[in-house]
């Protein structure tokens, strides 16, 4: 079933999108159907497509897949993204991993209470600084390649990249002490595929606005 | 560097259950060090032997190995519970994903506030039966094997009982409309390894204990 892969979300980031930015450095083409109400989600799992009722889904090769995890490995996977054996997984997915507990600091920090934002705030820049940025200067220090695994373009570079970004959007000198991660972040933007994704009209999505925060609160049924 | 993986963990079940379930599946003998102190965490943290100064942590095959997901998709990989190709792979993945969400509910019961408990062990027992049960008695009523994908047992098929498991232990017959995840059960439980670990005395984990949870909430600062 050729055809571009279809992507069923909110026009927003949120968990899906990370596998915007994989897609679009496999230089994959996708299509986005949008959920703008609570009713086209509650559709949308009327009709079965949704295996645990949740979206992201994404219909791509025959499948309607979900998770976002189980859909990142795939299209890491089928587009050689995942490193060359067993060990270079494991290292791919330890990197991502902990990018991922990142994101999901990164992604629920414009949901928090007013009077709580500051303080998250905090805790998002203390974690990025001293627990996950100095893990990924020193792979790159000690190695000295211009990739995280195997000195090839993987699905760790990919949401590293993303990563980076979100990050300076919260303090946009978060990568003061980071030169390795400041070059890796030029470099990898530079890659002709998230070159190309990084430009206006691109597929990427701007942060959240504060006023479509209640919209987007009312689609996944989340109490204000 | 032959020899048995170093789990490293506090007691109980935690993140580190899943863990031990897929290595004793896979027939893979381990030893555990265990945390009983936040200077244990802290002691491990300084010796730089976490990448992310978090566990679980295990050390295996010459890597010290951390963040759940990845541990458990290489020892899924390296034993053969991994597919045998990218679509087989994608369907453990969401199966293992749903089980995930599921139990990572039932984990983290003992540490919401105990007013809201009632409230939450109900929304686990909903969700069991209304959004993830239902997933996995078709998928097998679909194609009629006796494991989840490919015709042959995966780390889905270790991952859904070890969640069906413990979602009994909140409700004994929450399996009644579910018959084919009954059979099931009983199936995968009779594998001769899994078998083993069910038996008392194995390093399985019983449910969480109020001390179990203090001790968690000390160390892991909740």
């Amino acid at each position: 079933m050729p055809g571009k892969p279809k992507l069923y979300y909110f026009c927003g980031r949120g968990r899906m999108e990370s596998i915007r930015w994989l897609l679009a450095a496999a230089g994959v083409e996708f299509e986005e159907s949008f959920l703008e109400t609570r009713d086209d989600l509650l559709k949308l799992e009327k009709s079965g497509a949704l295996l645990f009722q949740q979206v992201p889904m994404v219909e791509m090769d025959g499948m309607k897949m979900v998770q976002t995890r189980a859909i990142l490995s795939y299209i890491a996977a089928k587009h050689n993204l995942y490193g060359k054996d067993l060990k270079e997984r494991v290292l791919i997915d330890m990197y991502v991993e902990a990018l991922m507990d990142l994101d999901e600091l990164l992604m629920h920090h414009p949901f928090q209470p007013a009077d709580k934002r500051e303080q998250d705030l905090a805790n998002i820049v203390d974690k990025a600084t001293n627990r996950y940025f100095p893990v990924y200067e020193k792979v790159l220090k000690n190695h000295g390649q211009d990739f995280l695994v195997g000195n090839q373009l993987s699905k760790a570079d990919v949401l590293l990249l993303e990563a980076l970004l979100m990050a300076e959007e919260c303090k946009p000198d978060i990568l003061a002490k980071f030169p390795l991660l400041q070059s890796f972040k030029a470099r990898i933007s530079n890659v002709p595929t998230i070159k190309k994704f990084l430009q206006p009209g691109s597929q990427r999505k701007p942060p959240i606005e504060e006023k479509d925060i209640p919209k987007v609160m009312k689609i996944f049924n989340v109490a204000q | 560097m032959a020899g048995k993986p170093k789990l490293h963990y506090s007691r109980g079940r935690g993140r580190m259950e899943s863990i031990r379930w897929l290595l004793a599946a896979a027939g893979v003998e381990f030893e555990e060090e265990f945390i009983e102190t936040k200077e244990d965490l802290e002691k491990l943290r300084n010796d730089g032997a976490l990448l992310f100064q978090q566990v679980p942590m295990v050390e295996i095959d010459g890597m010290k190995m951390v963040q759940t997901r990845a541990i458990l998709s290489y020892i899924a990989a390296k034993h053969n519970l991994y597919g045998k190709d990218l679509k087989e792979r994608a369907w453990i993945d969401m199966y293992v994903e749903g089980t995930t969400d599921l139990m990572w509910m039932i984990i983290y019961l003992p540490f919401q506030p105990a007013e809201a408990k009632g409230k939450n062990l109900a929304l686990i027992i909903e969700r069991a039966t209304a959004r993830y049960f239902p997933v996995y008695e078709k998928a097998l009523k679909d194609h009629g094997h006796d494991y989840l994908v490919g015709n042959k047992l995966s780390w889905a098929d270790i991952h859904l009982l070890e969640a069906i498991l413990m979602v009994e232990e909140c409700k004994p017959d929450v399996l009644s409309a579910f018959p084919l995840l009954q059979a099931f059960k009983e199936r995968i439980s009779n594998i001769p390894t899994i078998k083993k670990f069910l038996q008392p005395g194995s390093q399985r984990n019983p449910p969480e204990d109020e001390e179990c949870t203090e001790n968690a909430r000390k160390i892991f600062n909740i």
